[in-house]
């Protein structure tokens, strides 16, 4: 299984006919393998991939013997991803949109938007209370547990707290168009995080094996 | 929200209908799925707003339809199932959005713009 980095542009739509679809671009790759990682040595199979070129200067000592070791220009990202066979692929490799095509399945995973201290209702969908006729229940999270015995609150109680920027993983979306020369491609439906942000593309895991046949 | 890249993704599917704005009286021929068949179907009326850009870009058609209802039909301006537009009327208006004829009850008066004589 391969994967890319890239990175969330915005939304938009694109028409089929009478219908309106929406459609998240994102531009990704091209991403260069840097590192391989081999059971032998690492105890897994994996590649580690660069995306997005960066300046030498601010490229600190240790990271420049890293790059050149890859014969790479020095990289912003660096993620690994799971393989079969690391001898599959070289150092300094080049990898680009090619490895997928229209129509097939993706999995996108991405940071969501950080929302800070958010209340039960935003984070866990609590239905909350009245807003008026007399109610003083607004948006609070109501009962938390029993009385005497436990008298204690069950660890892991949906409660109010920080909400977001946590790793998110989107499966199955369709390509809906992709531009392979200009490291563009556009998925329907939306993906994690702000603008700007940095998103993992792989082929589908979850596929409908029955469908596919 | 347009953006080079988005632009660059989507430049194929932008089109380029006759130019109309709102207070214009317009004729939409919309081709139309049912089942098997296709037919077009027309729809004329007064443009009230036109808002978005890019593939975003909509349009707002009314029109009084039968027993006197009043009909708004919201258009992408960059629909591939819009055949064509006419521009039937130019109407000469001060507001960007005629929000204000929803209320009018009765006939719907609108300047029409004088054409420039060659």
């Amino acid at each position: 299984m391969s994967g890319l980095l890239g990175k969330k542009i915005g939304m938009t739509r694109i028409y089929k006919g009478n219908e309106s679809v929406p459609v998240t671009v994102i531009q990704a790759g091209p991403c260069f393998v840097c590192q391989k990682k081999v059971k032998a040595i690492d105890g897994y199979d994996a590649i580690q991939i660069g995306f997005e070129e960066k300046k030498e200067r601010s490229t600190i000592k240790p990271m420049k013997g890293h790059f050149k070791k890859a014969n790479v220009r020095p990289m912003r990202y660096l993620r690994e991803i799971r393989v079969d066979n690391p001898d599959d692929y070289q150092l300094g490799q080049e990898l680009n949109l090619g490895l997928f095509e229209l129509g097939q399945k993706v999995d996108v995973i991405g940071i969501t938007k950080g929302r800070g201290t958010t209340g039960v209702m935003k984070r866990w969908n609590f239905s909350g209370g009245e807003a008026s006729h007399g109610s003083k229940f607004h948006r609070e999270a109501g009962s938390t547990g029993q009385h005497t015995y436990p008298g204690r609150t069950f660890p892991g109680k949906k409660m109010a707290g920080r909400y977001g920027n946590e790793r998110v993983t989107v499966h199955n979306l369709e390509i809906v168009r992709i531009d392979v020369e200009n490291n563009l491609i556009a998925l329907r439906g939306a993906v994690p995080g702000a603008p700007g942000g940095l998103i993992m593309l792989r082929k589908a895991v979850r596929v409908n094996l029955k469908k596919a046949k | 929200m347009s953006n080079a890249f988005i632009r660059a993704m989507a430049q194929q599917d932008y089109r380029e209908l006759p130019p109309f704005n709102v207070g214009d009286t317009v004729r939409i021929f919309q081709r139309i799925k049912e089942g098997n068949k296709e037919r077009t179907q027309k729809f004329e009326g007064i443009v009230i707003q036109k808002r978005g850009d890019g593939l975003n870009k909509t349009f707002t058609v009314r029109k009084i339809g039968a027993n006197g209802i009043g009909v708004e039909k919201i258009y992408p301006y960059h629909l591939p199932a819009i055949e064509k537009v006419e521009v039937v009327k130019k109407g000469k208006v001060r507001r960007a959005k005629l929000y204000y004829i929803r209320k009018i009850v009765g006939v719907v008066k609108i300047k029409e713009k004088r054409q420039k004589s060659q």
